[in-house]
């Protein structure tokens, strides 16, 4: 058998439907890549112990003839925001070190119940603040193709994971481009749903009005078949859509079957199609739009005036959230303490403890939001922001009036070196201008990869984006943008990553 | 607007429970003012007529009903504590104001 | 301030006009807690009625109880308010151990009513209307205990334990407008004002309502302005007033406090005061400071509140009469005088004396057990009488005097059991062996003896003096250990003097 880590889940579950292979097999296979590449890679921050137990597990009841998910006995790779009963969940923060939560994120409670061995935890920036994952407490993670890059982030180390065909599956969250950016770094597949579509709890939260969890894969049926497991209401988070959704995958497969693109109306946002962008990024970008016109889709030039200001507003939604949901790492009921010496009140304590747990990052953030927040600046601030996302809600609706997608480049470069920007916060923040609008407004995106760029040889993302709660639509476009490329290409794009074995022959 | 001080950095700081260091209230106040006056720019078109949107899927009434469920022992609740008396969660001393 | 430096109330009365505003939280008694679906129970074991939201674990999110909502819009109601069409949660940040959370979500700027008023009879009958601005839903705080200082104080205390069973339990937090002109009333008219919304919360069925337990609590502002000036002066804010006898206490020590202070020229801080109980004075909390800031914004966990049309006039509709229409029923119904009856609402005692009642003793006796015995007891014990015990209780420790089972001697027997919590009255009176002697021939046995020794007892009976008639009743009683039915024993006694 050829290496089952090289296969897309939807392969693998046809290989395990058909007995070919066992998810034992499939699961050793991953865990085995894991410990050759991991080393120089740093995706997992936790393996689990308990894969294995799980895809035995799965074998025996495939052969008590078990009716099963697609998606039973995948092994899946979990970002460590979300809680995790049997492993620690700490955000990438060192005041959750070690933590291991008394309950399951709703996500993950949905991987479990679908037979899924969870591979491991991964790394991201601590507290879904970063773009680079040069922000977890546990240190880099690294681009499988290019090890001295960045992954993007927050989540490089799921997207890391699958680029680096340590898992084929992958959950992440996206606050403003978390799942995105890293997709497109590492030439793999992220959704962000619409707000509401997977259930947050669970999910260790960074900005609540902002988050989603969402698929990282590296293809667009994967993402639907595992989206179709994690999404849908759940009581437990308020802000989840009780709505009925359709198959993700089989949206999925209806678009690579052809014909999807012609007649679509897509929308090209002017403010996210800048002269600045990196010239490879653009290049692949124009390319694809030519391609899908010459498969008779509609390019529409759309203007989103208000995008300008989004950055600035989600900066002051998010860290006047954050300054919030943040309070509760305090030393009293879980995670670090630190006590000063003397006789330090609660309050001492409190304040050594944040002050030892968070990293730069997060105090900045924490502090931009609590003067946002903070008596006679509300107005300007948070109010003013949150005023903001009604335009960008606006500017949306009115593009959408005319469109039935939207499309941009998933990031205005490809993946910075390490340490490139880690001086220079702004521009760090300035990385997720294309990215932010989607949180902003709570529609969903997907970002596919289209190309490498000429200068640096590097993967491109194509971020296509739809209205609220058309996720599926973007399911059926963006496997109809992909057929086309594979056919074009005469492989998947994963195929051109670079090999690796982490030093071994 | 740029009337962030260190002063005001520390204030923020001891509203946010942070013990900066010196150093990070110097560092932080120069980054803190130049990152409001990047995002300052909002006010540039939040406007009176402009309604303020706090969620991004407009939705009202969510609800439960009074029904208990998930609850925990206290065993698994006192798990991740640092320090505990078997039941209660233990906490320096408080001082300061009266609970 | 020691009680000697208070200026003298009526003296403070005639200087400075008081002006007091109140705070009242109650606890609702839903099933579970406001956001979080564990149990709202008082008394289990710490840390147990938890759910991870009630903890602040990372990742776990509010859901807003239906049920609480739905009391909460039945008290704006009875408080006469408006119910909003729309309204919303806020977070309150500030850091405490007792905040899971460190921030509580509360209702800031669209709380779910407002624009009330209520009507409080005084004790002399007298009705004073009470301007409510808000009532607003929010969440209760956990338990702190202080461990290692001298009192239990959380002054010189070592180290203090947290419990969360309480971290979430659904409040509504009602907030007077400034109430003028109560002058030498003010004192009385909170107390009036909070024994009146416990009545309300109770006859809804939304709240325990137990002040002893928390389940009502009042802070009380108070501030003076010298007699003629417009300007409000500066108030402090009293916590911890935990019964209705030292809401009035309270707020009458703050007024001679105060007068006193300015009196001297010293300014009055804007501050949180404690009452306590014991040296009936208060004490400052932390000053109002730039650290009170709380940073509200709306919750983003958690939707807007819309309550239908629909939704507020069933509950309005469903509302229970009103305290000032139900007493003047209550009190014709009862037969009871003025005097009588309005003793039961002085005492807060109504609903104890109503629900008693409607357990199936008659009023006359449902009055006497709560405002005899009971309310001698409580005081004693310095509870509430309606923490001792149950009115449905009351009504069968009646319903066994009436019957014969017991005589009044052994029914306060027996309510000490019921007190002690020794089980039901029929298990009490079996288990402290205390049935009357209803036998006539151990009656008459022992009348016998007692004659024995009072030969002239029948002949004095006989020639009309039928009074005498107690002496004997006394030794008998005594003899048989007060287990005698003392009317039997009239009966034989004036029978045998017939003969």
């Amino acid at each position: 058998m050829s290496d089952l880590t090289r296969l897309s889940a939807a392969e693998q579950s046809a290989l395990l439907e058909s007995r070919e292979i066992s998810s034992v097999e499939l699961t050793k296979a991953h865990l085995n890549r894991i410990a050759e590449t991991d080393g120089d890679i740093g995706a997992f921050l936790h393996v689990s112990d308990d894969a294995l137990t799980i895809a035995d597990e799965v074998d025996a009841a495939r052969a008590g003839g078990v009716e099963l998910n697609p998606l039973a006995g995948i092994p899946v790779a979990v970002k460590d925001v979300l809680c995790t009963l049997d492993m620690p969940s700490t955000a990438g923060s060192k005041i959750l070190e070690g933590w291991v939560p008394p309950y399951d994120a709703t996500p993950v409670a949905r991987l479990r119940a679908a037979r899924m061995p969870i591979l491991g935890k991964t790394n991201m920036d601590e507290f879904a603040m970063g773009s680079s994952t040069e922000h977890s407490a546990y240190g880099i993670t690294r681009n499988s193709w290019d090890r001295t890059r960045i992954p993007g982030g927050s989540g490089g180390g799921s997207a890391s994971a699958v680029g680096a065909f340590q898992a084929s599956l992958a959950l992440g969250s996206d606050t403003g481009g978390s799942i995105r950016q890293p997709a497109a770094f590492t030439g793999t597949v992220g959704m962000k749903p619409t707000y509401g579509g997977v259930s947050r709890y669970g999910a260790i939260a960074l900005a609540s009005s902002l988050d989603q969890v969402g698929p990282v894969t590296r293809t667009v049926l994967d993402a639907g078949l595992l989206h179709d497991i994690i999404g849908g209401y759940d009581h437990h988070d308020s802000t989840s859509i009780a709505d009925e959704w359709p198959s993700f995958a089989d949206a999925a497969r209806r678009g690579a079957r052809g014909e999807s693109l012609k007649g679509l109306r897509v929308g090209v946002v002017k403010e996210l199609d800048q002269p600045g962008f990196q010239p490879g990024v653009s290049a692949r970008f124009h390319e694809t739009l030519t391609m899908l016109a010459a498969e008779g889709a509609e390019i529409v030039d759309v203007s989103a005036p208000n995008f300008e200001y989004a950055v600035a507003a989600y900066y002051l939604i998010l860290t006047a959230e954050a300054s919030s949901n943040l309070a509760k790492f305090d030393s009293v009921r879980f995670g670090l303490r630190v006590t000063p010496s003397g006789t330090p009140t609660v309050e001492d304590v409190m304040s050594a403890t944040r002050e030892a747990g968070f990293g730069a990052e997060a105090k900045r953030r924490i502090i931009l939001g609590t003067y946002a927040l903070s008596a006679g600046y509300y107005d300007a601030y948070y109010g003013s922001a949150q005023k903001v996302r009604t335009l960008i809600q606006r500017d949306f609706a009115a593009a959408f009036a005319q469109v039935d997608v939207l499309v941009s480049p998933t990031a205005p470069t490809t993946a910075w070196t390490l340490g490139e920007k880690l001086d220079d916060p702004l521009a760090m923040w300035l990385s997720d201008i294309t990215t932010i609008p989607v949180n902003m407004a709570g529609i969903p995106g997907i970002s596919i990869p289209i190309g490498l760029a000429d200068e640096d040889q590097l993967p491109v993302g194509l971020q296509i984006m739809a209205p609220a709660r058309e996720d599926a639509r973007l399911y059926e476009v963006a496997a109809a943008i992909e057929a086309l490329l594979d056919a074009k290409r005469g492989s998947t794009f994963s195929a051109l990553t670079p090999a690796y074995n982490g030093g071994a022959s | 607007m740029s009337d962030i001080t260190e002063d005001t950095v520390r204030h923020l700081a001891n509203l946010a429970r942070i013990a900066l260091t010196p150093d990070e209230v110097t560092t932080l106040t120069s980054e803190l003012a130049a990152i409001v006056s990047a995002v300052e720019k909002v006010n540039e078109v939040a406007t009176a007529d402009v309604p303020a949107t706090s969620h991004p899927i407009p939705m009202e009434n969510v609800w439960r009903e009074d029904v208990v469920a998930d609850e925990l022992t206290s065993e698994q609740a006192l798990t991740g504590a640092p320090d505990h008396d078997g039941s209660r969660f233990r906490v320096t001393a408080i001082l300061g104001e009266e609970a | 301030m020691a009680k000697d430096a208070l200026m003298d109330f009526d003296k403070a009365l005639e200087k400075f006009e008081p002006v007091i505003g109140l705070e009242v939280h109650v606890e609702l008694s839903t099933k579970t807690k406001m956001f979080s679906s564990a149990s709202n129970i008082f008394g289990a074991d710490p840390n147990t009625a938890v759910t991870p939201v009630c903890l602040g674990l990372p990742g776990s999110l509010p859901v807003v109880n239906k049920e609480a909502v739905r009391y909460s819009i039945s008290l704006g109601l009875a408080l006469g308010c408006e119910i909003a069409e729309t309204c919303r949660f806020a977070r309150k940040n500030y850091f405490y151990p007792d905040l899971a959370k460190n921030y509580q979500i509360s209702q800031f700027d669209e709380p779910i009513a407002f624009e009330g008023s209520l009507e409080v009879e005084l004790d002399n009958g007298d009705i004073v209307t009470i301007p409510i601005e808000r009532a607003h839903m929010e969440e209760d705080a956990g338990k702190l205990t202080h461990v290692g200082g001298a009192t239990g104080r959380i002054q010189g205390a070592e180290y203090s334990l947290v419990d969360y069973n309480r971290a979430g339990v659904p409040l509504v937090e009602i907030v007077t407008k400034p109430i003028y002109g109560t002058e030498g009333r003010a004192g009385e008219v909170a107390r009036a004002y909070v024994s009146t919304i416990r009545d309300i919360v109770r006859g809804l069925g939304i709240s325990e309502a137990r002040m002893e337990r928390g389940n009502l609590r009042c802070d009380a502002n108070v501030s003076l302005r010298p007699r003629g000036d417009e300007k409000l002066g500066t108030r402090t804010e009293t916590k911890n007033v935990n019964s209705l006898r030292s809401i009035e206490r309270a707020i009458r020590y703050e007024i001679q406090r105060q007068a006193a202070l300015l009196d001297k020229g010293t300014a009055i801080i804007q501050e949180t005061r404690h009452w306590h109980e014991d040296t009936g004075t208060t004490s400052p909390g932390r000053p109002k400071s730039d650290a009170d800031d709380y940073r509200y914004f709306p919750e983003p966990d958690l939707l807007p509140i819309r309550p239908s049309r629909e939704l507020v006039d069933e509950l309005r509709a469903a509302l229970p009469e009103p305290p000032a229409a139900q007493r003047r029923r209550l009190k014709a119904e009862w037969g009871f005088s003025d005097v009588d009856f309005q003793s039961i609402v002085n005492a807060g005692l109504l609903v104890e004396v109503r629900e008693t009642v409607e357990a199936g003793a008659n009023p006359q006796s449902a009055r006497k057990w709560w405002m005899g015995e009971l309310s001698r007891t409580a005081n004693e014990m310095n509870v509430e009488p309606s923490s001792l015990v149950t009115p449905t209780q009351v009504a069968e420790l009646q319903s066994a005097v009436e019957a014969g089972t017991i005589n009044d001697k052994l029914a306060r027997e027996a309510l000490a059991g019921l007190i002690a919590n020794e089980g039901t009255v029929a298990e009490i009176i079996e288990k402290r062996g205390l049935t009357v002697v209803s036998d006539d021939g151990a009656l008459i046995a022992a009348i016998d003896a007692a004659l024995a020794s009072q030969p002239d007892v029948l002949e004095k009976i006989a020639s009309g003096k039928v009074e005498a008639a107690g002496a004997v009743i006394g030794a008998v009683m005594k003899a048989m250990g007060g287990k005698a039915d003392a009317a039997r024993v009239r009966e034989l006694v004036i029978e045998r003097a017939s003969a």
